[in-house]
């Protein structure tokens, strides 16, 4: 107790220091940080008030948030906003609702859109822009996004030109779970290039071994996995100049860099040899669940599984995730060694009103402080923001994908299907892959695909 | 703040709120109407027509002429593009599929669920037991299409042929019992959309016993009497005495169904979410007006469902009309 309180003073004094206007006052946050390694409300409430002070007195305000983020994930969101809400009085008030995606679009045209929406998809924080309600952001949040992140980060949160929705959190999808334990016993190393990946899982088949395992099956998503697939591939042998003009159709959904990405992925999910471990044959991706997809690896039925980040999640308690675990991921390497290509996701944080108790929310959700908060109470998060302190996350994911996300090599790319028009990224690219997996060649999947964005 | 209603209180709130106001309302009516009584007969019915006839308006045929004016634009409902949505209706191969499909759902599951009724009524008529035998063949009607359906998932569920796996399915284990390979039912087409419709057959095939059965209890007695003096075969009297009594029953079941079948989504939603080829119309015009949101396209989509049904309500009151002549 008396340790917690007085860091609790300390903290109080650094933050005065700092309304005093010390330039080196992050760093010294930082360093009290690494002293009291102790998480819990005394170390949550000592943070920073002054940028929150211009925004005049906010005490009494109410600030609602609109999110698909639903229990358990609400809980670290919900506690992470406590700081704020003792700095400047504000509520904030908290709606999770798994039919974000749908609503919030009939929301916005009803004048019934909340204060703050998170927005998962670039494609969709477009076709909220364009019903006129998202206000741009205010100037204290573009200031921090240009400070903490990179500018193709900036550039999913615009539209038009216009700068409206910062990044929240990230996640990783070029990952490859595996069993360490398996690695260690048979000898196995992490590959560095595709190329060792290929010789990795012909070793595996040598030795007797299914290698993947994958499922795909989500209800009307069904078929998402495998467009990850695909567009981790078209990054790495097309290179990101490639990738997004592909993804913005500036050159054909079916032309000669595509057919290469299916087609390679056609290597491994299409081949009897290399899946579906643990399933069955080919055709068993289909028809298992993407939360069972990796499962198998626990009963070594399975050695390899690409799944992004969250998917630490489906893994049961029992399951010890970690370098020394039953279970981790290794990054799914470039073609060469020194190239680091990342695909992956993250909510943006769209407003549809300006008051100033929004803006001040906004400019919170954008700082280095709320993400370093917020990785100390939440497990199976991370964020894109330079200013996040790796050794604040809680699961050995988290400060995998962080160290992905934040090494300076790492060419990040949004997963293609949500920038892509919803015509095909929600629809046409789900459902033709998985028709493609069952047995369409890749010619026809891409024409389909091709045929089918909008004019 | 009425539409945003999130904790158990505010709903009870909006509801008794809402309750109060029909009841103003009908008051409200009753009252302007008990002021009528006895000068206008027609002055009390129009009073009493009103409302019906304002949220038909308001709650039905406005949003349907609007639908069909959408059907003629775009994606975002911006600009006029004539009749492409309906072209690509009948000429996209996915579309054409779709309709196939539906063409499945409504020739198979009438019948066979009003055959499957219609032979259950007959075989436990005045047989002991009757009314256990009948709730259980009804009791399917009273769950919802999605509850049916994750029920259903249990029987085709598939679990890889290895020998530690355990089958789930109940289908993939009875073949498995016999010896053979478990199958992935619901992949291939069209047997996967043959699969789902066996489910909605479960559904309905209560609901088409149930008035079939009545229909058959109403069946006077003199007449099958005068039947079976004249030695009529158990085929006979089915042929020639029962279903031409029970023709208007059959003829309204029948319809229902079709209609009923026609609108399916939550079973195609639920089980397959419309992949391996198995989608309907009314699971596409979802997909297509809410998911990819192409407006314009889903509108077309409910309107080619809206002229489907047609026929079949104007069937079906045809023969209302005659049986009551």
């Amino acid at each position: 107790m008396f340790v917690q309180r007085g860091s609790s003073r300390s903290r109080v004094a650094i933050a005065g220091a700092l309304s005093m206007g010390l330039v080196f006052g992050l760093s010294a946050c930082g360093d009290s940080k690494d002293e009291e390694p102790g998480t819990g409300a005394t170390s949550l409430a000592a943070i920073d008030c002054t940028p929150y002070k211009a925004f005049g007195d906010l005490t009494g305000k109410e600030v609602s948030i609109y999110t698909g983020i639903v229990t358990p994930e609400d809980t670290p969101h919900k506690e992470s906003y406590k700081p704020f809400e003792q700095c400047t009085g504000v509520t904030v008030k908290y709606e999770g609702d798994k039919a974000f995606e749908t609503q919030i679009l009939v929301r916005a045209e009803a004048n019934n859109a909340p204060d703050v929406a998170f927005v998962p998809q670039p494609g969709l924080l477009q076709r909220l822009v364009q019903t006129g309600k998202v206000k741009e952001a205010p100037a204290e949040v573009a200031a921090n996004v240009d400070k903490f992140w990179g500018a193709d980060w900036k550039e999913y949160g615009s539209v038009g030109g216009k700068f409206y929705a910062a990044p929240l959190g990230a996640s990783v999808k070029s990952l490859v779970w595996f069993s360490p334990k398996e690695f260690k016993d048979s000898g196995y190393a992490e590959p560095k290039t595709l190329a060792d990946l290929k010789a990795l899982t012909d070793k595996m088949v040598a030795d007797g071994k299914k290698p993947w395992c994958a499922g795909i099956n989500s209800g009307e998503a069904t078929g998402w996995p495998l467009t990850d697939w695909m567009e981790d591939f078209m990054l790495r042998l097309s290179g990101p100049e490639t990738y997004d003009k592909w993804l913005k159709h500036e050159i054909p959904f079916n032309g000669p860099e595509a057919t290469k990405a299916l087609d390679a992925v056609g290597e491994y999910l299409k081949n009897d040899k290399y899946v579906n471990g643990g399933y069955g044959d080919v055709k068993s991706i289909a028809s298992t669940t993407f939360q069972d997809g990796g499962l198998p690896i626990l009963e070594g039925q399975c050695s390899l599984h690409r799944q992004a980040s969250f998917y630490a999640a489906n893994f049961p308690k029992t399951a010890k995730v970690g370098p020394d675990g039953d279970v981790f991921a290794f990054y799914l390497p470039g073609e060469t060694a020194d190239s680091a290509p990342v695909l992956g996701g993250g909510e943006f944080v769209a407003a549809f009103a300006d008051r100033p108790e929004v803006k001040a929310f906004q400019t919170y959700l954008s700082s280095d402080t709320w993400a370093n908060v917020k990785a100390k109470v939440s497990a199976g998060w991370v964020t894109a923001n330079k200013g996040l302190d790796p050794a604040n996350l809680q699961n050995p994911v988290d400060k995998l994908s962080a160290e992905i996300l934040l090494n300076p090599k790492a060419t990040f790319r949004f997963d293609a299907s949500d920038l892509m028009p919803a015509a095909v990224g929600q629809n046409t690219f789900w459902k033709q892959t998985t028709a493609w997996l069952t047995g369409q060649d890749t010619k026809t999947t891409l024409d389909k695909i091709e045929a089918s964005w909008p004019k | 703040m009425f539409t945003t209603a999130s904790t158990t209180s505010d709903k009870l709130l909006q509801m008794v709120a809402a309750i109060l106001l029909f009841a103003a309302i009908i008051g409200l009516i009753l009252f302007i109407a008990s002021r009528f009584t006895g000068k206008s007969d027609r002055a009390v019915a129009a009073l009493y027509l009103a409302p019906v006839v304002v949220m038909l308006s308001v709650g039905l045929l406005y949003p349907g002429l609007r639908t069909v004016y959408q059907s003629f634009l775009d994606a975002s409902l911006q600009n006029f593009v004539g009749f492409d949505n309906y072209q690509r209706i009948i000429e996209d191969p996915e579309q054409r599929l779709v309709l196939r499909n539906t063409f499945f759902w409504v020739l198979v599951t009438p019948f066979a669920a009003t055959g499957i009724g219609l032979l259950y009524a007959i075989l436990v008529d005045k047989a002991r037991g009757e009314a256990f035998a009948k709730a259980l063949i009804f009791l399917p009607m009273s769950i919802s299409g999605v509850a049916a359906t994750v029920i259903w998932k249990f029987m085709y569920e598939y679990r890889p042929d290895q020998s530690n796996i355990k089958q789930i399915g109940v289908i993939n284990q009875i073949i498995v019992l016999f010896g053979g390979k478990p199958q992935q039912l619901l992949i291939d087409s069209p047997l996967n959309t043959f699969l789902l419709i066996a489910i909605m057959i479960w559904i309905q095939a209560g609901f088409a016993m149930t008035v079939l059965s009545a229909a058959i209890k109403a069946i006077p007695d003199d007449i099958v009497e005068a039947a079976r003096l004249d030695g009529v075969t158990p085929w006979g009297m089915f042929r020639f005495v029962t279903v031409p009594a029970i023709r208007p029953a059959l003829v309204v079941v029948l319809t229902t169904i079709a209609i009923g079948t026609l609108k399916v989504f939550d079973i195609v939603q639920t089980m397959t979410g419309g992949r391996f080829d198995t989608s309907v119309i009314a699971n596409e015009f979802y997909s297509q007006a809410i998911r990819t949101g192409d407006r314009g396209f889903g509108a077309a989509l409910a309107v080619v469902l809206f002229v489907l049904v047609i026929p079949i309500v104007v069937y079906n009151i045809r023969q209302l009309r005659r049986s009551e002549a």
